[in-house]
């Protein structure tokens, strides 16, 4: 029996290494790729699509793409792969994880790529706000494909209910007040509709970059080695965040839950939200009530973060590897696929070009919310994205909080953020 | 006999071979490979990693946030441990008596344990979300004005608790009935004959006779409240300003988070000091009072 086993086990082997030595002559380059997916729905089978048509006009290059989980998970998961030996050649990884991933010595700049003009101009090809995360030491490391920004959600019948023009959206802090101060309704000590919400847990960090950027301050610079926490702009924005909920009475004080927030706007609880653009289709499929959606408001001017996921190539692979990854990078971000992955994602067209494509211009046509992200994109500005980025990020959300439930005040939180993040930042400059 | 006795060795060895290599490598190897971590520091592609000695457990020591998360973790083990424990006797004691359908309410005390804690920590959420939330839906009909549970520092701890405790009173409730049912009913028969209340008869029989049950109970219940923290990722993320973060999640953030092994290290090692302590001193103190039969 034990004999038997084995030799069948023998043969196995046998087989199995042929059938991969087999497929591995079959294709001239074969490509490992992760992609993180963060927003619910079925982005998985739109990639697998995506990749299929890649191989069908490519013969000789084959690509396996691995879904990671989400954006932590991927950057997880690839970094492993890169330890263990056997790397993948590309990836799509959050787009701030970029100077963690230069730090590691893990992808290489897309210019040390690209070899002809026509590539060369490809470089060139994508909206400068997203380029912003993938850009630093003069060089390109990320490539834009599934990415977003911040816009303000309203409730158009709550706005008739109020007396007010549901096409006229606040378009300025002061407004934001005034309007929200209209659509507050409270009954006894209870409120009925708040003004607005922006949610302060999950991701407080980039609902802040907005409303600093909105007064006129971007929270880092763009070697990702200084942090402008405890700028005076700065110190103000979150001030006017804080005075939202306790001052001007128009939005709850404490800190409002990110994954709850949507059904707070739904149920008709919120008159208006600041969310994702990725909760576009979702909103749409799910409110019973006339909603809009707009830019954020300005302070000094108007302003949003981008975020979402970039490509890059790693390191750990050939000459041949690295121009089969910008092929594929190429590929699948021409416009009219662009415009397609836009459609079927509510991600952000990532190209001008994209939105001048028949299908992308009809879509918006009909459905004129998705050209305010696009719109938008011309007051936005990066992601806080830095080296040892997950520390100083934290340490920006542990300030924003700790100031919302009034533990501190602003400009005390923000300044001891500031001397942390000095602190790790330092042997960076 | 040498031989004989070799070879015994070696089959002794084969049984316990497969057993071993996976302790070995899952449970045995990591533990050192942490301790040894911890006294590096972390590597880049930049700058290597290097022996520090104990320079990580000194920034530990200064570490604002790690001194604020263990005493949420000292808070969240003694609001959880004596009050999931008395819970689940308390039902215990109730569902072995007589009572009409008494599989149904076993079950139905039993039913958060079977749930998954992530697709639980999602429904609480939406329980203590301000306003349009269950627990604000049912207080405001008594005149409470609507609270942001979790997003306030003093409260956000407290809720975690109340969900923690829901879901172990149940899982405690079973070794409770299983022990209750090993009682002979002749000891309860000879304390009603004696007159004594059943209050007495719970302090100085039943309670005494449990104490094994209890012992087990209480160190599951101890390595569970550092051990379980997936609510943490639903509900608050730690937040607002780490009121709510315990040690288990800050090591994963530190670790996964902040790409900082080295240090992450460092914290596993004090979490499994700590809990060996724990565990020694349970079973060198509480053993001693323990009866068992």
């Amino acid at each position: 029996m034990l004999i038997k086993l084995k030799s069948q086990a023998k043969k196995l082997v046998l087989a199995v290494t042929l059938g991969l030595g087999l497929t591995s002559t079959a294709f001239a380059v074969e490509l490992t790729m992760y992609y993180p997916v963060a927003v619910g729905g079925s982005l998985t089978k739109i990639v697998d699509g995506l990749v299929g048509d890649f191989m069908k006009e490519n013969p000789n290059i084959k690509v396996n793409a691995i879904y990671a989980g989400n954006y932590n998970d991927a950057r997880i998961k690839a970094l492993a792969a890169l330890k263990s030996g056997k790397p993948a050649q590309t990836s799509v990884m959050f787009s701030i994880d970029m100077y963690e991933l230069i730090e590691q010595g893990a992808i290489v700049a897309f210019d040390d790529v690209v070899k002809t003009a026509d590539e060369k101009k490809w470089l060139k090809s994508f909206y400068p706000a997203l380029m912003e995360n993938g850009i630093t030491q003069e060089k390109t490391w990320g490539i834009p494909f599934q990415r977003s920004t911040i816009v303000m959600y309203y409730n158009k019948d709550a706005f008739r209910a109020a007396g007010l023009d549901p096409e006229a959206p606040p378009a300025t802090w002061d407004e934001m007040v005034s309007i929200g101060k209209k659509l507050t309704k409270k009954s006894g000590g209870n409120v009925n509709q708040w003004g607005a919400m922006i949610p302060s847990t999950g991701y407080p960090y980039w609902m802040f970059g907005a409303l600093s950027m909105q007064n006129g301050q971007t929270l880092m610079n763009g070697d990702g080695n200084k942090t402008h926490f405890d700028a005076p702009a700065t110190v103000e924005a979150l001030q006017f965040w804080k005075d939202l909920g306790n001052k001007y009475g128009v939005m709850p004080s404490g800190t409002i839950e990110w994954g709850t927030l949507r059904q707070n706007f739904l149920e008709g609880k919120t008159a208006m939200m600041w969310h994702s653009t990725g909760n576009l289709t979702t909103v749409k499929k799910k409110a019973k009530f006339d909603f809009g959606v707009a830019m954020l408001p300005a302070k000094k001017r108007r302003g949003t973060p981008t975020g979402g996921g970039n490509f890059y190539i790693f390191k750990k692979s050939s000459p041949e590897e690295r121009s089969a990854s910008l092929k594929l990078i190429r590929f699948l971000t021409q416009p009219e696929r662009t415009a397609e992955w836009s459609m079927k994602t509510g991600y952000l067209g990532t190209r001008a070009d994209a939105y001048a494509t028949p299908k992308l211009m009809e879509y918006v046509k009909d459905f004129p919310p998705a050209a305010v992200a696009r719109d938008q994109l011309e007051f936005a500005t990066a992601e806080l994205s830095t080296y040892q980025t997950g520390r100083v990020r934290k340490l920006l959300d542990d300030a924003i909080q700790s100031a919302l439930v009034g533990s501190k005040s602003p400009a005390d939180a923000l300044s001891a953020a500031q001397k942390q993040a000095d602190r790790l930042l330092k042997r960076y400059r | 006999m040498n031989r004989r006795l070799s070879k015994s060795h070696i089959y002794g060895w084969l049984l316990l071979m497969p057993a071993a290599i996976f302790l070995i490598a899952f449970t045995y190897y990591p533990t050192v490979a942490t301790l040894a971590k911890s006294f590096f520091s972390q590597g880049t592609a930049i700058k290597p990693s290097e022996f520090v000695g104990l320079e990580n457990f000194e920034s530990l020591l200064e570490d604002d946030i790690f001194w604020k998360i263990a005493w949420n973790n000292v808070v969240y083990a003694v609001g959880t441990i004596p009050i999931s424990i008395a819970l689940a006797i308390l039902m215990a004691v109730w569902v072995n008596g007589r009572l009409p359908l008494k599989s149904i309410v076993r079950m139905s005390y039993f039913t958060p344990t079977i749930l998954p804690m992530i697709a639980v920590a999602n429904i609480w959420l939406f329980f203590y979300t301000p306003d349009i939330g269950l627990i604000d839906q049912v207080s405001r009909n008594f005149g409470f004005a609507s609270h942001n549970w979790l997003g306030d520092p003093d409260t956000v701890l407290g809720c975690i608790i109340a969900i923690t405790i829901w879901k172990e009173a149940g899982f405690f409730m079973i070794f409770y009935l299983a022990a209750l049912q090993t009682l002979p009913p002749e000891l309860e028969e000879a304390a009603y004959l004696e007159g004594a209340s059943r209050w007495y008869y719970f302090r100085r029989v039943m309670f005494p006779l449990l104490m094994p049950t209890t012992l087990f109970v209480l160190i599951n219940a101890v390595i569970n409240s550092f051990k379980l923290v997936d609510q943490l990722f639903i509900l608050t993320k730690g937040g607002p300003d780490n009121a709510s973060s315990l040690l288990l999640y800050y090591i994963y953030e530190v670790a996964f988070s902040f790409l900082d092994q080295a240090y992450a290290s460092t914290l596993t090692v004090v979490l499994l000091a700590v809990l060996a302590l724990i565990a020694i001193g349970q079973f060198v103190f509480l053993d001693k009072r323990v009866h068992y039969r």
